[in-house]
């Protein structure tokens, strides 16, 4: 009768904690293109913290309004609002607060960490003009946005088409963001360049995935896939159980390489490593908790549908990512000498304990892995900003990049007491000590599984606990407890004067193999004579750390109002 | 449930405020250079006092809560303050003691004081340094109060936990030895192996009570007694048990998992040697004694003939080893490992006698080898190279009597002389031992006369004899010194003669643990008699 189009009734209001930052987005855009330069970046992060603040309070909105009427779904559970939904939106949106201040920061060298113009190919003389230009990236914002509104819209769907498109706005935002990093371009474009091609794998991995699960089921709604699963003969497949577990397990891969899960983990040190620092922040803390979010959405959706034979297979591919993970995680961390791979391990690691808390599919495991999130990524993002600020200083003076070489935090607790004070703080809380964050979600996602049954998994996730100690512990004994290499170096330099020759025979031989030759050459000659300098913050990386590191402290010694809400918050399905 | 005035909250937040104090003193004067701020000379002078004082008031704190302690009923919770924390998670902050946790709280208010004296002029002159380091001691402090206090099985853990990271930072930021970090990182590693190991046992004790008696509070001590009580399947009970005592005998330390604590007495400072051993190690014996006995009553029976075992060969590998030592202080750690055999030994013999014994063993231990590290402190300071090397030292009786005279005392207490503290407890446990264990004690025995042979071949090689060159001139103990162990053996000695009203203090609870395990007393007859008998014979 009516073939024309019938206007969905949608309920703007729910929407809003995606609306405000994916418009937040587009307008920023616009003001690329109309404010004029000089008043372009300050407008940009007003803009950004203002959506991603606003987008906070819309949440804390809702939640009254979720706890009292319940599930609502919009056309047709595209958009689905639960208190589940709202909690990873929070942990996003509160996280994503202290990552935008980081990337906003110029320290008081008077750079940011993003090249004049990530397109050009790095050590050449157009990139040279774009930096005496006083050229500046505030695309960024804009895109710091899209990937945020990606990520709030990733665990806020029951259709797998739109989980498709949320991954995919979240991704490729991010794609460009690791390119943009003003030192080190090589490493930051080849990041980039390995981000986008893995990622599309797994997207595409994951799409396959979709596409077997509505041959299953004739449907990409999450809730009707449970149905068929409990009423095969509603679908002309759906008594072909291997069909919708081939494709669930496709779906997982996808989001388990977004999670940073082995055997999906490979672009993860590399990435971290290469991207700009605050993006590495960013992307570790936000990116991994909507990912999760998804992950649990899907999971536990369809774990109400699955028979004892297919929840038993997915629980083992469950089992073998967490424990291939955990031991990726602290195996290759313990051995690690940079900083920001170091910390991209220790980012595994973290998402296999995050597995660990998903097995049961229970509630408490729900409660634990939002806990979770938020005491990770108050860590994680802390301890990416205080990377950022330590830098090395060439003979001259001149501020470099950021010195990333372990050996080159020997000593930094004279330098700087306080900023020290703070990455301790957050790796003691990664560690999981007791009277931070990180202890009480440990705790949380061993209890999950131990009440799954898993407590194999429990132990395993213990003693890697322990070797992962080992090598946060290790930071800090060199922080705190070695001197300063300089210092060393001065009662030693008589007797080292041979082994200083061969090393300085060896540098050119090594920076040759680079492309531009020269300039790298000249870049790592300087980076082995320079010395370790802690730059100070113009404020904003300065208020991250601070605002981090009381979020570490706060909810690690008074959790209780924090896990009620995570607790209100693990009620995932209607 | 909270009763009167919070003794033991406020025994706790004090000290943190005396460390803050103490850390701020100072800070400021003089002028910054290179980036940091280096305390004028006067500043960090006064932080001393201000540390003294702090802990000083505490002490006077602690008088306090000793009087508002009920000695007739010393074996149930007093003091007790409940106020939720994590209902999500069952756990409270509940703290409370009994008569065993008010001594070990006691042993750890009143030795800091002497801790701080003694550590009046160390860190190398570095007053800035100095300052740090006994604002940590304070921080320190409050951990070890409230631990003892904790009547929250997770509270206790996560303090348990927390306390590593300023024992971690006085052992390897301000210890005196060279290989202070790597000590350092092994206390730290050893310790949280164990105490992960313990988290997992905690996890699973949450999950075994019942999930109707699960609530705001499951992880109270008593209730936990309770709930557990029917529903421990005996597999698990075990596990548990297992996973709670590595964690305790790591922290005891207890063979074979004693070897980081001799790496940390030869690297640490006196002074952080008398905290870390003669008071938080106490937590592994005390978690024993209170946790891992009411909690797995049944287990506990299981594992004792195992724990006995390692028991006496602790007392007396610890012994031997101790004879062969070069460094004084290593030495010193050495004869920890075997009275914390002899500690566990009571424990374990499931005797009123026995534990109660113990129970005030683990307050002389901590008097007695408080003086000893204390006063060979004093012995290295003197020193021209601060060596710690025995053979360095010779003769130093007839250059410096006092200081010769109290390391005596300190020894022989160590070997328990009769007439001294330590005298009383070891009686004890072995009575309490040979009612049940009557092998054990005939091979632990030979420990008394090998601690004769470390404590005497010791005093023989560094007091006696012709000064050597290079203590030919130092001074006697000035009046600091003499205050500081001077008060530890009045304590010592008093203790040894008047038993009795601290014996008040353990009596109850021993009989209560050896109920609570669901033991019978092998001779329950005599034993009351003994203890008695026991008591009254020290007194004369």
């Amino acid at each position: 009768m009516n073939d024309g189009f019938i206007a969905p009734e949608i309920d703007w209001a729910v929407v809003a904690p995606v609306l405000v930052v994916l418009g937040a987005g587009v307008l920023g855009v616009l003001v690329e293109a109309f404010v004029p330069a000089r008043a372009r970046r300050v407008t940009q992060i007003l803009l950004t913290l203002a959506a991603l603040a606003g987008s906070l309070v819309a949440v804390v909105l809702l939640w009254p309004r979720v706890l009292r009427d319940g599930f609502a779904f919009i056309v047709d559970g595209t958009y689905l609002l639960t208190p589940f939904t709202l909690g990873v939106q929070a942990v996003v949106a509160v996280l994503a607060i202290p990552g935008v201040l980081v990337i906003a920061d110029r320290t008081s060298s008077g750079e940011d960490a993003f090249a004049p113009t990530a397109a050009a190919v790095p050590g050449t003389a157009y990139e040279d003009a774009a930096r005496q230009a006083g050229l500046q990236q505030t695309e960024i914002y804009p895109l710091v946005l899209f990937a945020t509104g990606g990520m709030l819209l990733f665990p806020a769907t029951d259709n797998l088409i739109v989980l498709f498109i949320a991954l995919e706005v979240l991704s490729l935002p991010l794609y460009v963001l690791c390119a943009t990093a003003r030192r080190r371009r090589l490493l930051s474009q080849e990041a980039a360049f390995k981000y986008f091609l893995l990622g599309s794998f797994a997207s595409a991995l994951m799409l396959f995935g979709i596409a077997l699960v509505y041959g299953f089921a004739g449907t990409v709604s999450l809730e009707t896939v449970v149905l068929v699963l409990q009423h095969p003969e509603l679908s002309p497949l759906g008594t072909m159980p291997g069909l919708v577990l081939t494709g669930v397990l496709l779906v997982l891969v996808g989001l388990l390489f977004k999670v940073g899960a082995a055997p999906f983990h490979t672009w993860t040190p590399d990435v971290y490593q290469g991207a700009p620092t605050p993006v590495t922040g960013f992307m570790a803390a936000c990116t991994k908790a909507a990912a999760v979010g998804a992950l649990v959405r899907v999971l536990f959706t369809l774990a109400a549908g699955f028979d004892d034979a297919l929840r038993g297979d997915i629980v083992v591919a469950l089992w073998v990512v967490a424990i291939l993970t955990m031991l990726v995680g602290t195996v290759a961390g313990a051995v690690q000498t940079d900083v920001k791979r170091l910390l991209a391990y220790s980012s595994i690691a973290h998402a296999g304990f995050l597995v660990v808390g998903l097995v049961g599919f229970s509630e408490l495991g729900a409660r634990a892995v939002v806990f979770y999130l938020l005491a990770y990524g108050l860590a994680t993002i802390g301890a990416f900003a205080v990377v950022t600020l330590v830098r090395e200083q060439d003979a001259s003076g001149v501020v470099l990049g950021e010195a990333t070489r372990l050996a080159q935090w020997a000593g930094l607790g004279r330098k700087a007491p306080w900023l020290t004070a703070a990455f301790a703080l957050f790796l003691l809380s990664m560690a999981g000590i007791p009277l931070t964050a990180g202890f009480l979600a440990k705790f949380g996602v061993f209890q999950a599984a131990v009440d799954a049954g898993a407590w194999p998994l429990a132990v395993l996730g213990v003693l890697a606990s322990a070797v992962a100690v080992f090598f946060y512990v290790r930071v800090i004994v060199l922080m705190v407890l070695t001197p300063p290499a300089d210092e060393r170096a001065a009662p030693e330099a008589a007797g080292a004067a041979a082994p200083g020759a061969a090393g300085a025979a060896v540098r050119p031989v090594e920076g040759g193999g680079g492309t531009a030759a020269g300039v790298v050459t000249a870049a790592r000659t300087a980076v082995a004579r320079a010395t370790v300098v802690v730059v100070g913050s113009r404020g904003p990386a300065a208020l991250a750390i601070a605002l981090c590191a009381l979020g570490v402290l706060l909810v690690g010694l008074l959790p209780a109002s924090v896990l009620d809400l995570a607790g209100e918050a693990a009620k995932f399905r209607p | 449930m909270s009763s009167g005035f919070p003794w033991l909250t406020v025994l706790i937040a004090w000290p943190l405020v005396a460390a803050a104090a103490t850390a701020l003193t100072g800070v400021g004067r003089g002028r910054p250079s290179a980036g940091v701020v280096r305390a004028g000379r006067f500043g960090a002078g006064a932080a001393r006092w201000v540390a003294l004082v702090g802990a000083l008031v505490e002490v006077g704190l602690l008088v306090g809560a000793f009087l508002a302690f009920d000695t007739t009923a010393a074996a149930t919770y007093q003091l007790t303050e409940t106020y939720r924390w994590i209902p999500a998670l069952g756990a409270s902050y509940a703290v409370g003691v009994d008569g065993v946790a008010l001594l070990l709280v006691a042993l750890s208010v009143g030795l800091v004081p002497l801790v701080i004296l003694a550590a009046w002029h160390e860190q190398g002159g570095d007053r800035s340094r100095l300052r740090r380091y006994l604002a940590t001691v304070l921080v320190l402090e409050a951990f070890m109060v409230a631990v003892f206090a904790a009547r929250d099985v997770f509270l206790f853990y996560v303090l348990f936990e927390a306390m590593l990271i300023p024992a971690y930072f006085l052992i390897g930021g301000f210890g005196q030895g060279s290989q202070r970090r790597y000590a350092a990182v092994k206390f730290l590693l050893f310790s949280l192996a164990g105490g992960l190991v313990m988290l997992a046992a905690v996890v699973a004790l949450y999950l075994q009570v019942p999930v109707e008696q699960r609530g705001p509070q499951t992880f109270l001590t008593e209730n936990l007694i309770a709930n557990l009580a029917a529903s421990l399947d005996p597999t698990a009970e075990r596990l548990m048990f297992a996973a709670f005592f590595l964690a305790f005998a790591i922290k005891a330390p207890m063979v074979p998992v004693h070897t980081w604590l001799p790496d940390v007495a030869e690297n640490a400072t006196p002074g952080t040697s008398t905290l870390l051993i003669c008071v938080l190690d106490k937590v592994g014996t005390f978690g024993m004694l209170t946790l891992c006995l009411p909690l797995f009553p049944e287990a506990s029976r299981w594992a004792a003939p195992f724990v006995i075992v390692l028991a006496v060969i602790s007392i007396l590998y610890g012994a031997i080893l101790a004879i062969g030592q070069n460094d004084l202080l290593r030495l010193i750690g050495y004869t920890s490992v075997s009275h914390f055999g002899f500690i566990i030994l009571g424990i374990f013999t499931f005797t009123a006698l026995g534990i109660s014994g113990s129970s005030f063993m683990m307050l002389n231990h901590g008097i007695s080898t408080g003086a000893l590290f204390l006063v060979a402190g004093f012995a290295i300071a003197r020193h021209p190279r601060h060596s710690q090397r025995i053979a360095d030292y010779g003769g130093l009786r007839i250059v410096a009597p006092v200081l010769g005279g109290t390391f005596l005392v300190a020894g022989l207490s160590a070997l328990a002389l009769p007439g001294l503290a330590t005298f009383v407890s070891e009686v004890m446990v072995f009575l309490g031992a040979y009612g049940r264990w009557p092998a054990a004690v005939l091979v632990a025995v030979p420990a008394v006369v090998l601690a004769a042979m470390y404590v005497l071949l010791t005093y023989q090689r560094m007091f006696t004899g012709t000064p050597s060159a290079d203590v030919a001139n130092v001074t006697d103990l000035n009046g600091r010194e003499r205050t500081v162990a001077g008060v530890l053996i009045a304590a010592l000695v008093v203790l040894g003669l008047v038993p009795g009203p601290a014996l008040d203090y353990v009596r109850e609870p021993g009989q209560v643990s050896v109920e609570l395990v669901g033991a019978t007393e092998p001779a329950a007859a005599t034993t009351q008699e003994t203890t008695q008998g026991t008591t009254e014979g020290s007194e004369q």
